[in-house]
């Protein structure tokens, strides 16, 4: 079972970098949800993985038997999980006001408009009128 | 006098509670300044508090809800937390007066002062938890804020530089927590000093070998090292002027503190394994990061490429991890948070002046400015390693140390980086106070009228912003108090070093932070389990 978890992890993260590769932002932020997935297995498989033994401890014992699986690692994936739903939402809302902004989700494509070049940041200096025709265009 | 356990828990309180107030109070633009400068120096007098208390030795620690300390979340406080949770305290003191001119109204009605403060609520969370779990709950608090910092405002290279700020982001928050699992799938336990006691004892050092790894791979993005720092100079010179001061001042440190916490106090079995590593990020960090500062045009990208160059000099601390060297790293990052965040607020006024940040266009400062120009001098001569400011001193205890470990070649690295910071801090001087102003000059108020056609066109950017009353003071008080805590770095060094030595024992004798963490009676528990099981 902790191996077959294994190899899943390890196709999510293929996947994963394979998606993240790309220049499309939605395809990135895909990618990095398949990635946080690959992550919360690979703690599930850190808590041991075994079938219907639950994991109590028996009277007069301070640890339990041998072979349960230890109930933690759940608790954190549940946690990892809200947190990563919360960033992967901003993201998403991020990327998608973006794309109204600047009309494509291409990363490359963004970099080369020419009103977010590299020295851009200084558009003080183009005067008024020519600012408005770059906000229309 | 407050208990101890209210003094740990109050620089994180603080802050958590400011932001929820501010969420809740008038969102007139006076009201939230008001409401973000007094908690601010509530918390930095809280964090004064704390520092005081373990400044001496002690370290300090609480467990939270009653379940204690291997298993519940327990937060410490050793010198090198306190010092940070200080120097945090006072950067976020000065920049909520920086920001009362810096950002405008309209980003403080849409929440400027909650964000801000929950930033910050991360901030010393991370410095203070002794809970591996629970640093990656602060980082997420940390980063969660700094999306919303970054992008508060909408503007449409605010958008684009948060987009790449967070695509690697996200990739060293899945990282770190993956090599959180496996480490509990290793040892068992999230409690770092249960983790420091436990790790040793673990047969399959190469699995170790690998969680390290992850670990340098996920705080060296937050922290941005040599092939990992893309993301900074893509995104800090895009936001306000106060919000990328305090992310050059801080974010990057935090990981920086993670890295040395956690090579310090856990992963010390696999030093060999994993020095070797740290030393080549270090030199090649410091190098890469001078050398890219040198061709930039934008005075806050060749800021931003001088954070990434003098985070190697922290990391050569680390990687070196004698006494003498973490002293040096130590000092180094207090002095580093300090100028840093200065030299970002320097720029900021150097672009409401000269009109931008790009140093072609600018130019006459020295003429038209010589207090900023004064300020500038001493912040960057300072970045640069000039003695008697306060960089010089932390330079020399880096560099010390190299040599008394016999590394040369790294103190090569280190004075071949100090030099490209010279190159390029001329290079502003030259280009931006020297050079005549290339266009027609323009000041506070004769710029007036433009400034507020740019803000109604709403194309503005960020700095654009019409100043309010006294707002010039307000900006220059900032820098100067930046100045005045360097200069006094700088002439009297003996207290800091001081304080970064007794840090660096504390880091270097992990039995202390233990003992804090865990009463005797749970260590000879964990002890005699351990022995059970192998």
């Amino acid at each position: 079972m902790e191996f077959l978890l294994c190899i899943l992890a390890g196709v999510l993260v293929a996947g994963a970098t394979f998606m993240m590769l790309d220049r499309n932002m939605v395809k990135f932020l895909f990618g990095i949800i398949l990635l946080s997935n690959a992550a919360n297995l690979v703690i599930f498989a850190g808590g041991r993985v075994v079938q219907g033994r639950p994991a109590f401890i028996p009277d007069g014992a301070y640890v339990p038997p041998d072979d349960i699986a230890n109930a933690l690692p759940q608790a954190l994936i549940l946690t990892a999980i809200v947190i990563g739903f919360g960033l992967l939402s901003y993201a998403l809302v991020l990327a998608y006001r973006s794309y109204q902004e600047i009309g494509t989700v291409d990363m490359d494509e963004i970099g080369m408009k020419r009103v977010l070049g590299d020295d851009q940041d200084d558009l003080a200096h183009v005067p008024a009128e020519n600012k408005n025709q770059e906000s229309v265009k | 006098m407050i208990s101890d356990n209210v003094l740990l828990t109050l620089p994180v309180l603080i802050p958590m509670l400011a932001g929820v107030i501010a969420f809740l109070i008038p969102k007139k633009r006076i009201v939230q300044v008001v409401f973000n400068v007094a908690s601010s120096f509530i918390l930095l007098v809280s964090a004064l508090m704390l520092f005081c208390a373990v400044h001496g030795g002690d370290i300090l620690s609480i467990t939270f809800g009653g379940w204690d300390a291997p298993f519940g979340i327990v937060f410490v406080a050793d010198i090198l937390s306190a010092a940070m949770v200080l120097v945090t305290a006072f950067i976020a003191f000065v920049a909520t007066i920086y920001a009362y001119a810096d950002i405008d109204g309209r980003r403080y009605r849409y929440g400027f002062v909650t964000f801000f403060q929950f930033m910050f609520c991360g901030i010393n969370g991370a410095f203070l938890t002794g809970d591996i779990f629970n640093l990656y709950v602060w980082f997420e608090v940390m980063l969660i804020t700094s999306f919303a910092l970054l992008s508060l405002g909408n503007e449409k290279i605010q958008l684009y530089g948060t987009l790449k700020y967070i695509a690697l982001n996200l990739i060293a928050t899945v990282l770190f927590l993956s090599a959180i699992g496996m480490l509990y799938g290793a040892t068992g336990t999230l409690n770092m000093a249960d983790l420091a006691i436990k790790l040793p004892l673990i047969e399959d050092r190469f699995l170790i070998d690998i969680i390290a790894v992850f670990f340098i791979v996920a705080f060296g993005i937050k922290s941005a090292v040599f092939p990992l720092f893309f993301w900074l100079p893509a995104s800090y010179h895009l936001p306000p002027v106060t919000v990328s001061a305090i992310f050059a001042g801080l974010l990057t440190k935090v990981g920086v503190y993670a890295l040395i916490r956690i090579f310090t106090l856990i992963f010390t079995e696999n030093y060999d394994f994993t020095q070797p590593i740290l030393l080549w990020i270090a030199a090649l960090t410091m190098v890469v990061g001078g050398l890219s500062a040198t061709i930039q045009k934008n005075t806050r990208r060749i800021l931003s490429f001088h954070i990434i160059s003098q985070i190697g000099y922290m990391i050569m601390g680390l990687a070196l991890l004698t006494a003498h060297a973490l002293a040096g790293a130590v000092f180094y990052i207090v002095h580093h948070i300090i100028v840093k965040a200065n030299l970002f607020f320097i720029s900021g006024i150097m672009a409401r002046k000269a009109g931008g940040f790009y140093i072609g266009r600018m130019g006459g400062l020295y003429v038209a400015a010589p207090f900023l120009s004064f300020l500038f001098i001493i912040a960057a001569f300072s970045l640069a390693g000039f003695p008697p400011l306060s960089g010089f001193w932390s330079k020399f205890l880096v560099v010390n140390a190299g040599l008394l470990a016999g590394n040369g070649w790294i103190v090569l690295a280190a004075l071949i980086a100090g030099m490209l910071t010279i190159i390029s801090m001329a290079k502003i001087w030259v280009e931006c106070f020297w050079k005549p102003y290339p266009g027609e000059q323009e000041d506070f108020g004769e710029g007036l009228r433009e400034q507020v056609q740019a803000v109604k066109s709403k194309t503005s950017h960020s700095y654009i912003n019409i100043v309010p009353p006294y707002g010039k003071a307000a900006l220059y008080v900032t820098c100067a108090l930046l100045a005045a805590v360097t200069i006094s770095i700088g002439l009297a060094p003996s207290y800091l070093v001081d304080v970064a030595d007794r840090a660096s024992i504390q880091l270097m004798t992990p039995s202390l932070y233990i003992d804090a963490v865990l009463t005797t009676e749970s260590i000879s528990v964990i002890e005699a389990l351990s022995d059970g099981e192998g």
